[in-house]
């Protein structure tokens, strides 16, 4: 085989991979926090059977879990516009991802709710907490104490997800490595790094997650 | 030279298509199953550096997108002198990133038999090998059906990811069609409810599959 690797080009592009990669890990952080909030309304309307919401609910969350990313992310910047629903390029990757999002945490804080023993309600409504008290305190708090960990994974899921989003132009890791291939040739390096850099992002957010979960959710919950 | 689309001429060459979204999904799970097993064995063998290799293994693949995976498969087997079409690379892809998650599925399923089981059979003077097959497998294989198939609307969905180096499956004729009737509200709805009627039987099947061994337990 007479491969020579060279990473020196996919290296003196350092600086667009980085911005890509921040562009990456914005997309995810708006994804995450508008995901998941999402995902606890359509948990509330769900576990509590609030008519109609809760089989809206349930309808978008078979919907979209029964369907590619790529797909949706297609139907929302191709096919949207023809409904006079024009978005930008980012625009539509972040709604892409929350939507996508929203389902699947849905479902994993849902899980949660119903996890909580009707017990615990029961002893909070007799020490007199008002219903927003309970919810808060009693209901959603250990619900996403306990469901974190498959939370974290979601989000991670649906940031190595976004590497599809090149397809939209969305200026984001994967765009730049398609970028930096073509100018040098060099692909399998180029992807090489940047798959590596994916993995690094990977490791980072779940560290992340798990702290932000061990400081506010699951510690205040004890 | 125009050619005028019908929409019954989209949904013919959508479903067309589709085949070759159901192949390569069948191919993927059926090879990302049997050397899901060989990993499976490697993960949980008592050899420290088969262990070491195949949760590196398994978190490589868990931790970076599958696009990646497809680019580095169809740049990689090229650099090798392999001539690679886009559909070798997309069921090579596909195979080594159903591998992952089904070794890993599987290993959670191995780790659910009770540490009884393991204690008993090996005090009944049976081998590695004679407690794998009779005692710890066959409850494993219970247990692992019903997250098996849920796995499997995660191969279909992955399948949507070649069309971006160039397998001509569902998502990427939809693109096309897209491009060539004006269209892409109607194709790209139409597209999603393909996905969904090959996805949503095999959701309900797995969440069937659920309550049924839950209650068997």
């Amino acid at each position: 085989m007479a491969y020579q690797f060279d990473f020196a080009p996919v290296f003196d592009n350092a600086d667009l991979l980085l911005s890509g990669a921040g562009f990456t890990l914005a997309l995810t952080a708006v994804g995450a926090v508008f995901g998941i909030g999402l995902g606890i309304l359509g948990a509330i309307c769900r576990a509590w059977k609030l008519a109609p919401f809760d089989r809206i609910f349930g309808v978008y969350v078979e919907v979209i879990r029964n369907t590619p990313f790529l797909v949706q992310l297609f139907f929302i910047f191709f096919g949207l516009p023809s409904l006079g629903v024009k978005m930008t390029e980012w625009q539509a990757a972040v709604l892409a991802m929350v939507i996508n999002l929203g389902a699947y945490s849905t479902e994993i804080i849902r899980a949660g709710i119903q996890a909580t023993p009707r017990g615990q309600i029961e002893a909070a409504e007799s020490l007199a907490l008002t219903r927003s008290q309970i919810f808060r305190h009693v209901v959603l708090r250990p619900a996403l104490a306990k469901v974190w960990p498959a939370l974290t994974s979601q989000v991670i899921i649906v940031m190595l997800g976004s590497a599809v989003c090149s397809q939209i132009a969305t200026e984001e890791l994967t765009f730049a490595a398609n970028f930096i291939q073509s100018r040098n040739f060099r692909a399998f390096e180029t992807y090489f790094v940047t798959t590596a850099i994916y993995f690094a992002m990977a490791l980072l957010i779940r560290q992340l997650l798990i702290q932000v979960g061990q400081g506010y959710v699951v510690g205040r919950a004890r | 030279m125009f050619v005028q689309f019908t929409t019954w001429d989209i949904v013919r060459n959508l479903l067309d298509a589709g085949k070759w979204t159901l192949a390569l999904s069948l191919i993927a799970f059926v090879l990302g199953g049997i050397v899901g097993l060989a990993i499976l064995f490697a993960r949980i063998s008592k050899n420290r550096a088969l262990q070491a290799f195949t949760k590196g293994y398994i978190e490589v693949f868990q931790g970076t997108p599958l696009l990646m995976q497809l680019f580095i498969v169809f740049f990689g087997l090229s650099l090798l002198g392999i001539d690679v079409s886009p559909w070798l690379a997309a069921a090579a892809g596909l195979t080594l990133f159903t591998s992952a998650y089904l070794a890993e599925i599987w290993r959670g399923c191995v780790e659910a038999v009770p540490k009884g089981q393991w204690e008993a059979s090996s005090s009944l003077a049976l081998s590695y090998a004679q407690q794998m097959r009779h005692v710890i497998l066959p409850q494993a294989l219970r247990i692992a059906v019903a997250p098996t198939v849920g796995f499997s609307v995660q191969v279909v969905k992955g399948t949507a990811v070649t069309s971006i180096i160039g397998f001509a499956e569902l998502t990427k004729t939809g693109s096309m069609l897209a491009n060539a009737t004006f269209q892409p509200f109607m194709v790209f709805g139409l597209v999603a409810a393909g996905y969904f009627a090959l996805c949503y039987p095999l959701s309900l099947y797995a969440k069937s599959l659920e309550r049924k061994f839950h209650v068997a337990r």
